[in-house]
């Protein structure tokens, strides 16, 4: 008998929830009430564990109790509604108790529709991100409140909101096929990219919490890439948000202040992210059709991953692939960012030359990395009066104090 | 946070017995379950201590090679991988799920996250680091 903390039976719930979850959703077909059955069974856990020990298939004893639940729900709601032929049709013949949950080959499939169901377009990004969390991650509400910085309460009730439009819109429990599928696996990896961004580049909160929310999502972007093995941009984002998060302790100062990626001390990276991203990259070009967003991302950390000295880093490549960038995303901020690049493969003169072509851009207008980057290749270019009004209207464009004073300091001494 | 999963050997480990097709295929099961989950970011088996070497370093830095086997069978290690996982408890769980039958797994934590300095918004400014317009890349 293994003893049953509280943290223990956290680290079963972990493992054994989006599959609990998913088998529910199967039986009762409906998002909200498997994860209300679901988090039942778990409030048994808490209650039962800690006297009885961990039982020896956690699993099995989850889904035993969470379905005599949804039986006396169901028939709860049968003698209040007359519904119970209706759910009990699916429900009962189910009910076997034993049944061997780990030997079901549908189980994995199941958790692929789940992910797919709670990243659906018709709920709000917002949406998808709390409730992927909640089902699929396994997250508490507080611990997704505290993640993106809101109230419990908000959070409970975004999520509560985002079951009933599922419930509402009546959103078929399945795995999009053919021309669907590209888009719907687009809206599921933007929502696993986002949670990283949300820990990766957060303004604020707890440095631990942020570097959780950045293994939270590669772990989920891993479960997907196992699920779905054939598609490219699966394994891209692993790739990317592995490489990423390889520079994770290097990347800044006790202080808080950023470390670019040029000053970063390169033998802190974590090897074996490095190690594990390369070859997801591998596989995200052995499988590729097209290539697409995450898959350029992707080669883009490759290119700084694989430079040991910032001096080796492979700027031409870099300036390639961000064209192919831009050619995919026509963002006039890739456009920027392939500005930079080509200054560094080229020279300062062919860097300029690209941002000229963004300065009509009505989004870059009140962009200030548009000024900073042109001030810094201005500066290089020994146009000291130039750089430092550029310089100045960066510092004018950013509400951010310290970066602020960093760029008027700049303007002084250049 | 990261942990080694060390898989302790034993008198059959270290005879060089890889085990029986059934018990690859347990295992091999079992790893699958593993990458499934996410948590897996290398593992492999090792070979018997008997083929294995152990270098001394004395207090003036000479170096002394032996070979192996080494003595303390349970001292050993057959196997390993990293996982990376929310908490100790959780590797524990997933040890616990494993089909070894016989034997012992360590699991420690490997030093990270404390190391870590305070990390905040970055600015960016080479541009480079930064992903670009997560929202926007669909």
């Amino acid at each position: 008998m293994v003893l049953a903390t509280h943290e223990a039976i956290d680290a079963v719930w972990r493992i054994e929830s989006a599959r609990l979850v998913a088998r529910l959703v199967r039986i009762v077909h409906d998002v909200g009430l498997a994860e209300d059955l679901a988090q039942d069974a778990l409030v048994a856990a808490l209650e039962q564990w800690p006297r009885s020990g961990v039982p020896a298939r956690p699993g099995a004893w989850l889904m035993t109790v969470a379905r005599r639940r949804g039986v006396d729900a169901l028939r709860r709601a049968a003698t209040l509604g007359g519904k119970l032929e209706l759910l009990g049709r699916d429900v009962s013949p189910d009910l076997t108790p034993m049944e061997d949950l780990e030997l079901d080959l549908h189980v994995d499939d199941d958790v692929l529709r789940l992910m797919f169901t709670a990243c659906h377009p018709v709920l709000s990004v917002d949406a998808r991100v709390a409730l992927t969390l909640k089902v699929v991650a396994g997250l508490s509400t507080e611990e997704i409140a505290r993640a993106f910085l809101v109230q419990g309460t908000t959070m409970a009730a975004r999520i509560t909101r985002a079951k009933k439009a599922l419930a509402d819109a009546q959103v078929p429990f399945q795995v999009p096929v053919g021309d669907e599928l590209a888009d719907r696996l687009a809206s599921v990896l933007e929502v696993v990219y986002l949670v990283f961004n949300e820990g990766y580049t957060a303004t604020a909160g707890t440095r631990l919490a942020r570097v959780e929310l950045c293994q939270e999502a590669t772990r989920l972007g891993r479960m997907l890439a196992a699920l779905v093995p054939d598609e490219s941009e699966t394994h891209a984002l692993v790739a990317l948000m592995e490489i990423q998060a390889s520079r994770l302790r290097t990347r800044s100062r006790p202080d808080g202040t950023i470390i670019t990626l040029d000053q970063q001390d390169r033998s802190r990276w974590d090897r074996l992210l490095i190690t594990h991203g390369l070859s997801a990259l591998d596989r995200a070009e052995r499988t590729v059709r097209s290539p697409g967003p995450y898959l350029v991302q992707a080669q883009i950390a490759a290119c700084h991953a694989r430079a040991a000295r910032v001096a080796d880093t492979d700027w031409a490549r870099i300036a390639e692939l961000y064209a192919d960038l831009v050619a995919i995303t026509r963002s006039p901020i890739v456009e920027l960012n392939r500005a930079v690049a080509v200054s560094m493969a080229d020279g300062p003169a062919a860097g300029l030359a690209v941002t000229d072509t963004l300065l009509d851009v009505a989004v870059l207008r009140g962009y200030h990395l548009l000024p900073s980057v042109r001030a810094d290749l201005l500066s290089k270019l020994g146009r000291p009066a130039d750089a430092r009004a550029e310089f100045e209207r960066a510092a004018g464009l950013t509400a951010n104090e310290v970066e602020r004073s960093h760029l008027l300091a700049r303007a002084r001494s250049t | 946070m990261k942990v080694l999963v060390m898989v302790k050997a034993t008198e059959r480990s270290e005879s060089g017995d890889l085990g029986s097709p059934e018990e690859f295929e347990a295992m091999d099961q079992y790893t699958a379950k593993l990458v499934e989950a996410g948590i897996v970011l290398a593992g492999d088996g090792l070979q018997p201590s008997a083929k294995g070497k152990r270098v001394a370093f004395d207090v003036d830095g000479t170096t002394w090679v032996r070979d192996g086997p080494f003595a303390e069978t349970k001292e050993l290690i057959a196997g390993f991988s990293v996982w990376e996982v929310a908490s100790m408890e959780e590797a524990v769980e997933w040890v616990r799920r494993s089909p070894l039958r016989g034997g012992e797994v360590e699991i420690r934590k490997v030093l990270d996250a404390e190391d870590f300095s305070d990390f905040h918004a970055e600015a960016s400014p080479s541009g480079l680091d930064a992903p670009a317009e997560p929202g926007s890349t669909r």
